[in-house]
């Protein structure tokens, strides 16, 4: 047993914080309450710290099979501990694809056996992300994937689009866009706009996004099937989304913790690790960003975190991958360049870090309550440290965030009821 | 006389962190290696003992050169590497590229690549001075240089004239260094082409006037530039064709006249003689164009004397 | 702070001019085929006071040019300031001339040297002959002047400078001591 006393705890039922102790027994929350006695357990003083559920995060790449040296299941496990993640949801661009059961059962087996953090499979949308034939959908379903995606590419082919929504309509699991017209996007490695032309490098239009958003939400609209558009970047994919809940659409969306606090700006050392897709964009797309998950029209903060190895990253700005990893960074940075500054509540990052993402997936995470999965992260709010390159615990460092003071430090993540990052 | 500039060690990467009286005492500096240039024995030992690599990784006749003779012309030893047949055809990164070539001691790294930000790359793993010698679309420093080198003798100043650069503005790395270093200078600066060719905001990146008609560029200018025209921006779909381009943006006789009377017609080169200029007005009186490549020399033989003669980490009182 | 002396005043810098022109003269039989060649930056000016007298003496028109020889320094990567070059006039053909380069002070010797090494990149001269007003020993290289106004033999902690009206509004010669607390 567990006792974590005097801690700030967050009531994923009632949205709100309150002074108590959080006992925990095994797997389970066994009660939450002011001073509880249990001589049994463990006691962690929590005392001005904060408690909450564990995180969720709907969007990641953990590069197995196929791109150990990125990040595997292991280390990407371990980092996300380290962020305050109990529940990841990876991406299918492993090599080979998460197109077929028998990968996903080496995922899913994999991931059992490290233990340290509760993974999820999105399956592929099309047959090895090849955006030309439908994948085993039913048989992925069945196996427990619990998104679609063909994310990193996108499936330009609408009528295949479509018939990806029709056929998986039937089993309620959402379809992650990752939205973008590749002959508006083209080569471009920065936003299309300032930047792009001040450092000479080729750009990546918004409307690359916001026509493949368009065509998304429509196809929701006719097929009735759940569209969740991942990392929305741009302030017309806000008023789009925002107008097609308005309508009634099945449309969620997200936003990455990169495009909530940094534009385009950053680029401009050509630092690589502020290459990503879609690109960060202009002052006023974040604007809007953070207005949408103000107002709910941005449902969820997902990192996107996509490693990639320091020789990939350290080459010429075009020849570097997109990407960059968020697990270690998400809450801190959010929290301290939105909440901090009183921009955004911290019950509502906590939402939509926790309980949104677990609605979308349709899993029994994310939540802080009496009789639910003892899935807790344990931060210091006011403690503050410069993110640095050495201790980030995944595989890879491509981080924008390197270097940088925040607030918010993790110090304890249990993941049914274990203890799976607990700071030195 | 005390001075407070300080050159010595420096990186070109842009005209950016250049002030104006640093840009003029290139320009002075540049003045009298084009007198040496003019000499029968056209070489000082300067520089006798330094090493200067060019490094291009992308093809470049004209730069390559220039900034070889510049090296040579003040007894510097030059190493010319180029991709082509080199280890980087064989897989080698550009990091270790500079590794191995730094381990053999270079003093200067003047650097091509097709990749906006490289020459930053190169001094990131040398630690010694680089020279951009055009990086990708992003910038030309030595070429923006030049040409206001060769206005500035025509003219005296730069200050209040009216400078239109015609073309494919999008794709020239030229346009955008002299963009800045123009503007640095007080010269008015109208860039006019295609709109599909236009990049975006560059009016609000180097304050520029941006206009789409010929006419309205070069009524009263006092510079006229223009830029190659590639032709493989047709089949990227960004313009029609070579003939209607010539048309409507080539420089010809007739376009000139509204220019002031006394207007310089220049080109960066390589020309494309019938397609963004005519025969007629780049061998007329007002085209300074092969001037340029004379003073292409110049600059860089003022900006190696500037850059390499000198102690390194000294204190400026 | 330092110790000042005078060693030349005006006057006497007319008559070491006056003089080291009849030198020039007699040595040279003459001045035909004589151009003058005046050192960066106070060489300029004596140059061409040189020329003027000679001139009177002779009744004969002198050319007279200058030189930077930074370009060919051998201390350029120890030197504090960034150099700064001033143009280099020699409006006429040296091809077989007679050269008269014009300094201010001998020292070490080097300055002479790259002086010798920017003339000599411009052509093949008959003879070159050198000429300063003080020579203050401590050689470096071996090199001697054809024409010397004063000899003031110094040490190194020692500093000569020479004042001219074209450049600092009076003729004076003056030697400084440098102080260690300084």
């Amino acid at each position: 047993m567990i006792l974590l006393k005097d801690g700030q705890v967050y009531l994923s039922d009632k949205k709100k914080f309150e002074k108590a102790d959080v006992l925990i027994d095994k797997k389970i929350v066994k009660k939450i309450a002011p001073n509880i006695e249990e001589s049994k357990a463990e006691i962690i003083d929590c005392t001005d710290k904060h408690i909450f559920p564990g995180f969720v995060d709907l969007h990641c790449h953990l590069r197995d099979p196929g791109y150990t040296y990125k990040e595997d299941i292991a280390t990407g496990a371990v980092s996300a501990a380290k962020g305050g993640f109990t529940s990841i949801c990876c991406m299918p661009n492993t090599n080979p694809v998460i197109d077929n059961v028998s990968t996903l059962n080496y995922l899913m087996r994999k991931a059992r056996d490290v233990g340290k953090t509760k993974i999820f499979a999105i399956g592929a949308m099309s047959k090895g992300l090849e955006g030309k034939e439908i994948a085993n959908i039913a048989s992925l379903v069945k196996g427990g994937v619990v998104g679609l995606s063909d994310d990193g590419n996108c499936i330009q082919n609408a009528k295949l689009q479509l018939n990806v929504m029709r056929y998986g309509s039937i089993y309620d699991i959402p379809m992650i866009c990752h939205s973008e017209d590749y002959s508006l996007s083209g080569d471009g490695q920065v936003n299309y706009g300032y930047e792009s032309t001040k450092l000479g490098l080729p750009g990546i239009p918004t409307l690359a996004e916001e026509i493949m958003v368009s065509r998304d939400i429509m196809l929701a609209d006719v097929t009735g099937t759940h569209v969740h558009i991942a990392h929305v970047s741009t302030k017309r994919t806000v008023e789009l989304v925002k107008q097609a809940k308005k309508e009634g659409i099945r449309v969620t969306a997200e936003v990455t913790p990169h495009h909530l606090v940094l534009t385009e700006k950053a680029c401009e050392d050509y630092n690589t690790n502020t290459k990503m897709k879609p690109p960060l964009r202009s002052e006023q797309d974040r604007q809007a960003l953070i207005e949408g998950v103000l107002d709910r029209t941005i449902d969820v903060i997902a990192t996107d975190h996509a490693p990639h190895s320091d020789y990939e990253k350290e080459l010429e700005f075009i020849k570097a991958p997109f990407g960059v990893i968020g697990f270690e960074s998400a809450f801190p940075v959010v929290y301290t360049e939105l909440v901090k500054k009183g921009i955004i509540s911290l019950e509502l990052l906590i939402d939509k870090m926790t309980a949104r993402p677990a609605e979308i997936i349709k899993r029994d995470v994310g939540l802080l309550t009496e009789g639910g999965s003892a899935d807790i992260t344990i931060i210091d709010l006011d403690e503050s440290y410069i993110f640095d390159e050495d201790e980030i615990l995944s595989k890879s460092k491509n981080s924008p965030f390197i270097g940088k003071e925040m607030s918010g430090r993790i110090l304890y993540t249990i993941c049914d009821g274990k203890f799976t990052w607990k700071k030195a | 006389m005390k001075n407070t500039l300080n050159l010595t060690g420096r990186n070109l990467y842009d005209l950016d962190d250049y002030s104006v009286e640093e840009i003029e005492t290139i320009f002075e500096t540049a003045k009298v290696m084009k007198e040496i240039n003019k000499r029968d024995y056209k070489k000082i030992p300067t520089l006798r003992g330094k090493t200067v690599v060019t490094l291009f990784f992308e093809d470049s006749t004209r730069t390559r050169i220039s900034f070889e003779l510049a090296a040579k012309r003040l007894s510097a030893d030059v190493v010319s590497f180029t991709s082509a047949g080199s280890s980087v055809k064989k897989g080698e990164g550009i990091q270790d590229t500079v590794y191995t070539l730094n381990a053999m001691g270079v003093d200067l790294y003047i650097v091509r690549h097709s990749c906006p930000g490289v020459p930053k790359l190169v001094n990131k793993y040398s630690g010694k001075p680089v020279l951009n010698a055009g990086d990708g679309r992003h910038a030309h420093p030595t070429q923006a240089l030049l040409d206001m080198f060769s206005i500035w003798e025509k003219k005296g100043s730069l200050k209040g004239l009216k400078i239109a650069i015609v073309g494919d503005i999008l794709h020239s790395r030229v346009v955008r260094s002299n963009l800045i270093g123009m503007k640095k200078m007080g010269a008015n600066v109208v860039v006019c082409g295609p709109r599909t060719l236009m990049p975006p905001k560059i009016d609000e990146v180097y304050g520029a006037q941006c206009v789409y008609d010929l006419d309205t560029a070069i009524k009263d200018a006092d510079v006229v530039m223009a830029l190659r025209m590639q032709l493989e921006r047709q089949t990227e779909g960004l313009f029609p064709g070579l003939s209607e381009f010539t048309n409507r943006y080539g420089l010809s006789k007739k376009v000139i006249r509204s220019a002031k009377g006394d207007v310089l017609i220049m080109h960066p080169g390589p020309m494309n003689r019938g397609v963004e200029i005519l025969p007629e007005v780049a061998d007329s009186d007002h085209s300074i164009i092969i001037e340029q490549v004379t003073n292409g020399v110049a600059i860089r033989m003022a900006l190696l004397f500037l850059i390499l003669g000198g102690k390194p980490e000294r204190e400026v009182a | 702070m330092h110790k000042k002396r005078k060693i030349l005043d005006e006057k006497e810098m007319e008559r070491i001019l006056k003089r080291l022109a009849n030198e020039v003269i007699e040595k040279n039989k003459g001045c035909k085929d004589l151009y003058i060649v005046g050192i960066h930056t106070r060489g300029v000016p004596l140059a061409h006071r040189i020329a003027e007298y000679i001139e009177k003496f002779e009744d004969e028109k002198i050319h007279v040019g200058s030189l930077d020889i930074t370009l060919y320094r051998d201390d350029l990567s120890s030197i504090e300031h960034q150099p700064v070059i001033q143009d280099s006039i020699l409006n006429f053909d040296i091809e077989g001339k007679k050269i008269l380069l014009v300094d201010d002070v001998l020292n070490t010797g080097r300055t002479a040297r790259a002086a010798l090494n920017a003339i000599l990149d411009y052509g093949r001269p008959g003879s070159i002959q050198f000429l300063v007003i003080i020579d203050r020993g401590n050689r470096e290289l071996p090199i001697q002047a054809d024409f010397v106004g004063k000899y003031v033999p110094t040490s190194k902690d020692e500093i000569i400078q020479i004042q001219l009206k074209e450049t600092d509004n009076a003729d004076n010669v003056l030697i400084y001591e440098k102080n260690e607390e300084s």
